[in-house]
Formats: structure tokens, C-alpha cells, sequence
């Protein structure tokens, strides 16, 4: 499916996504007159690079920074300082009518199935949105088609409404949508973790698939390192808006170097610690036990 | 007169039998939507509808001659030949009951319609724009708010004249708040969801994002609201004209009849009752239908 006119024009060979010192704060309500509002550092002067073709991995606890570090690498926000350069372009200091090449470059899957599909639109207007949000009217029937076979639901899934799917149906759907306007990027956003245990092994071997298929650079989004495991090259780890350890992913699993990682991989429940008996009490005091200074 | 009044019907597919026609993406096998309309939407339905059909009727057949002084007896009471009596100036009370229908549903669709119009328009406006812009919209609206309609259209009367035009539009104006406010809280609802974050990076402009995914999703919200307002305006409506200043003298009005009617409430009390029944009537019968409607969109909002 990859248009060779593309690959020919496919810019200056480089880093995909390229962060220096991008930090964003938010500042909170002002509670009292005299000092100033308080300041959240969501994400905090973190540099990275994401090759082309790579599968990036991004981990860490709910509120560690994950999702603000999405939405500025979207273009969705701006960051505080720093800079930011998607396929060798800065986003960073771009309005978001500049951004309309972001808008095909890089496509997004979201993590609740119910929340990120409007539920008074049919699937054929849902999968041509971006489509039709950048102008192109022609041939889009045909398209969505090609794209609902592609992530494996039948043709007539065009006419109906995204509740007559179950979730992991409607997550293929959203992986359709963000193939729609032919992306190099893709980024996910807990694409996974709405859903059954049953059913994640699925959507995660059609995101791993279509990556494939389609060439894409993926960013992944998870808390589950078992699923970051299975897909990704390269992950990385944040914490209070820092990017404590950067690794790839057998090394970062099999040698963690930084305590919070270790720390992290030891919450992971597995069968041997589970019958040798250890509560979770017992393993959050052992980590700490261990973790070196 | 008559095109706004082809526009009414367009209300009643909602709760009539028509209501598939909103239900049909709904009404899905196994998705569990189906559900059994209330007893509110049904009775609110079915007063509307009739009240539709009566003012519809009055254009092709009326018991008598409509606003004519008739060659008969004033003051009579129910009969076969009048089945709801005549009154000071010799007309047919049933036949100003017909033609008074139409500018009841006329003032209520012109005032609800000016309402909507600028109302959604802003709230979504109002839910879009973060900071000073939501705001000074918001505020203003509440500004307004705190007018009560009939004093706001009092005002009106007073500064234009009376007259169904005036009346209909102030009504109209008093009713915009309400508007914005329900339109903005449901469109913060949508905005805050991600399937709007999913249409901005899909490279949807704002206008395109509140066209296709905001209005959709507040269309239930704003349905509502205009039936509830409805009930609302006719009620103004009558109590303007009551006050001398809606719908002059010459025309049929509910209200109007009311004020005529004052002067030999004890006489021929018949006269004031019929209209008074009427207005009740069809307040009870908008605001039934605005809450059964309600309730029946309610369950598919929080089932999302």
C-alpha cells in the first residue's frame, strides 16, 4: 500500500520525531493573592529521537507526563521551551493553521473505543474525516472500504454506528481512520488498555501489522509493559515529567539501570513471585529494599 | 402566516409516530435502544398534534365565518349552533378558538426559532473559545437571564408598539439564554471528548468540528429545550396580549379573547374559560412533551 511517488519525496533522511528540552507547564489556579499561582511541570526538559521505521515506546504511571508528551508531539499543544521537529519540521513554534501537513503525517489511535468515535456519525464518515478535513473529496468511498478490509471488518461495517461494534471492533475502526490520509507516523495512546484481555492480543498484532504494512514509525503509549514488550524496539520510561531511562526494550526489561524502572518491572505480576507466596505488600517493601541509591 | 405554520409539523416527527425517524440510527437489534415511549411524550405528543391539527383545520374549514360579527345573539352560551357560545361582538368562540391556534404555534415557532438561532450559535461559541470570549458570552447571557421573558417583553411592547410581531421576537430574545446555556454545557461535553481531539488531528477546523460533531451531539439537548420553551412563549404570548400589548384587537388570540372576556367574567364566565382551558392546555401539553422527551433521549446520552 506504500505509494512509491511518496517514498521518492519523503524528506531529508532523519530522526521521525525529534525533541531538545521540551518541557510544558501548566499553570494552576491562583489560590491565594499574594504568592504566585502554582506551576505544574507536566513534562520537564526531555530530549529524544524516534527513528523512521522505528516502534517507540513510551511507559510510565498515570500522571508521570505520558499524554501531555502526546499531544505536543501532535501539535495539539504547544510546548513551554523546547523544540520539536516532526520528519525534520518544527511544530513547536507553529500555529495550528501551519500544521496542516501534521495532520496526514501523523495519525493518532486513542485509548477509550467509545469515547474517540462520535457516536452520530457512521463509520464511512468517521474512517474519511481526515480524509475529508484535508480537502480530498474523490475516491474516498472506495478508500474507506480498502481500509475497513485492511483492519479486518467487513465492507458494510461502513453504514452502521460505532455502538453496534464492540471494542476492540471499534478500535480497528479508530486504527482505519488514522491510516485514512496514508500517515508515516502513528502514535497510540493506550490502544489497548479499554479493552478485554481476550481481544488485546488482536488489536495489538493489527497495530503490529499495519506498521508493518504500511512502513510507519509507531509511538506507543502504555502503562502495561507487557504490552510495550510485545511491540516495541525501544522504550522509555517517564516519571514526574522526566524520561528516567531510555533503552531498548530487551535490555531495558532484562537490565533495568534506574530504580524507578526496576521498581516498575517488579509491580509486574508474574507466576513465579505470585506462588512463592509474596503479597503485593511484600514486593513494594522488597523493591524498595533492593533499589540502590 | 401559512409557511411558518408548514414548518410546525417539523416538531411533531419528533414525539409522533415519527419519532423513528430520530430513533432509526438507535433503534438498533441488540444494541438494547429500543425503548417504549413514556406516557409524558405520549400525551405531550398527542396534545401537540391535536393543537397542530386545530390550527391547521382553521385554514379550510372553520364553524363559522373566522373574526366576523355575525347576525346572531351576543353572549350566548354553548349551543348546538355555537358549540362554544358567542361572544361581545357577536363571533363564534369556537372559530376564534380555531384561527387562535395559528398564532399561538406562529408566535411559538418564530419565538423558539430567533431563540435557537442565536442561542446554539453562541454556546457553542461560548464552549469553543476558552477564556475571555466564553466568558464575556457567558456573562452577558447571564445578564439576560435575569430578566424574566414577559418583563423583557413588556419592555419591547412598550419601546415598538404592541403587536404579534413584537411580542414573538421579544419572546424570542428573552428565550436566547436558555438556549446558550444548555447548548454550551453540552457542547463543554463534546468538546472535552476525544473524538474531537481525534477531528482536530484529523485537521479539522473549528468550524468544521462544531458543524459535524458538536451540533449532532447537542441536537437532543436543543430539542428539548424548544419544546419547553414553547410551552414558555405561548404562555407569554397570551399574557401579552392579555396586557393589550401582543396580538391587537381584530385578530384571534387566546390571550386576547382572555382580556376581552374580563369585563363579564361574571355574565358569561364561558367566555374566559375556553381560551384560559386552551392556553392550559397547551402549556401542559408542550411542557409533557418536552420532559417525555427528555426522558427519552436521556438513557442513549449516558449510554455512550
Amino acid at each position: 500500500m506504500t505509494d512509491p511517488a511518496r517514498d521518492a519525496t519523503a524528506g531529508p533522511p532523519g530522526p521521525a520525531i525529534e525533541l531538545r528540552g521540551v518541557s510544558r507547564d501548566f499553570r494552576r489556579r491562583r489560590t491565594s493573592l499574594s504568592t504566585p499561582p502554582p506551576v505544574v511541570h507536566a513534562v520537564r526538559d526531555v530530549s529524544l529521537s524516534v527513528a523512521r521505521g522505528e516502534r517507540f515506546g513510551i511507559v510510565g504511571e498515570s500522571g508521570s507526563g505520558k499524554s501531555t508528551l502526546l499531544r505536543l508531539v501532535c501539535g495539539l499543544d504547544r510546548p513551554t521551551s523546547g523544540e520539536l521537529y516532526v520528519e525534520g519540521r518544527p511544530v513547536h513554534d507553529q500555529p495550528h493553521r501551519r500544521l496542516r501537513w501534521l495532520r496526514s503525517t501523523l495519525q493518532l489511535v486513542f485509548q477509550d473505543p467509545m469515547g474517540s468515535l462520535d457516536p452520530r456519525m457512521r463509520v464511512r464518515d468517521i474512517v474519511a474525516e481526515p480524509l475529508v478535513a484535508q480537502g480530498r473529496r474523490a475516491g474516498n468511498r472506495e478508500r474507506v472500504v480498502d481500509l475497513l478490509e485492511r483492519v479486518g471488518l467487513s465492507a458494510d461495517a461502513a453504514d452502521r454506528y460505532p455502538h453496534q461494534f464492540s471494542g476492540g471492533q471499534r478500535q480497528r475502526i479508530s486504527v482505519a481512520r488514522a491510516l485514512a490520509p496514508d500517515p508515516d507516523i502513528l502514535v497510540a495512546d493506550e490502544p489497548v488498555s479499554a479493552l478485554d484481555v481476550s481481544v488485546r492480543a488482536q488489536v495489538l498484532n493489527l497495530i503490529d501489522e499495519v506498521v508493518e504494512g504500511f512502513d510507519l514509525t509507531l509511538v506507543l503509549v502504555s502503562h502495561d509493559l507487557s504490552v510495550v514488550r510485545h511491540v516495541c524496539d525501544r522504550v522509555t520510561v517517564m516519571q514526574r515529567g522526566e524520561l528516567v531511562e531510555v533503552a531498548p526494550t530487551e535490555q531495558l526489561f532484562t537490565a533495568p539501570e534506574h530504580p524507578y524502572t526496576r521498581s516498575l518491572l517488579a509491580a509486574v505480576p508474574d507466576l513465579q513471585t505470585a506462588l512463592s507466596g509474596r503479597t503485593a505488600r511484600d514486593l513494594a517493601a522488597g523493591v524498595r529494599g533492593q533499589a540502590p541509591a | 402566516m401559512s409557511e411558518a405554520l408548514q414548518g410546525v409539523p417539523a416538531l411533531g416527527p419528533v414525539g409522533g409516530p415519527g419519532g423513528g425517524a430520530a430513533a432509526g440510527p438507535l433503534a438498533v437489534e441488540g444494541a438494547g435502544r429500543r425503548r417504549a415511549l413514556n406516557p409524558s411524550l405520549l400525551i405531550g405528543g398527542s396534545i401537540v398534534l391535536a393543537i397542530v391539527l386545530l390550527a391547521l383545520v382553521s385554514y379550510v374549514w372553520t364553524p363559522w365565518p373566522p373574526m366576523r360579527v355575525l347576525p346572531v345573539e351576543p353572549y350566548q352560551t354553548p349551543n348546538a349552533e355555537h358549540w362554544l357560545g358567542t361572544d361581545r361582538l357577536r363571533r363564534d368562540v369556537l372559530t376564534q378558538i380555531l384561527v387562535g391556534a395559528r398564532t399561538t404555534l406562529f408566535v411559538g415557532l418564530v419565538a423558539v426559532g430567533v431563540a435557537a438561532v442565536v442561542g446554539v450559535p453562541l454556546g457553542i461559541l461560548a464552549a469553543m473559545s476558552p477564556g475571555w470570549l466564553g466568558q464575556l458570552v457567558m456573562r452577558t447571557n447571564d445578564v439576560l437571564l435575569a430578566f424574566p421573558a414577559l418583563l423583557l417583553a413588556i419592555m419591547f411592547a412598550a419601546l415598538y408598539g404592541g403587536s404579534t410581531r413584537v411580542a414573538m421576537i421579544a419572546i424570542g430574545i428573552a428565550t436566547i439564554p436558555a438556549f446558550a446555556r444548555i447548548t454550551r454545557s453540552g457542547a463543554l461535553g463534546v468538546m472535552a471528548s476525544e473524538y474531537v481531539v481525534a477531528a482536530r488531528s484529523a485537521g479539522r477546523s473549528a468550524l468544521g468540528i462544531a458543524g459535524r460533531h458538536v451540533l449532532p451531539n447537542v441536537a437532543g439537548l436543543v430539542i428539548v429545550q424548544a419544546s419547553v420553551s414553547f410551552a414558555i412563549a405561548i404562555l407569554a404570548e397570551a399574557a401579552l396580549a392579555y396586557l393589550g400589548l401582543g396580538t391587537p384587537t381584530g385578530q384571534a388570540s387566546w390571550g386576547r379573547m382572555l382580556f376581552e372576556a374580563q369585563t363579564t367574567l361574571r355574565s358569561a364566565p364561558h367566555l374566559a374559560l375556553v381560551p384560559g382551558a386552551a392556553i392550559a392546555l397547551s402549556v401542559l401539553g408542550f411542557n409533557l412533551f418536552g420532559d417525555g422527551l427528555r426522558d427519552w433521549l436521556d438513557p442513549k446520552l449516558e449510554g455512550r
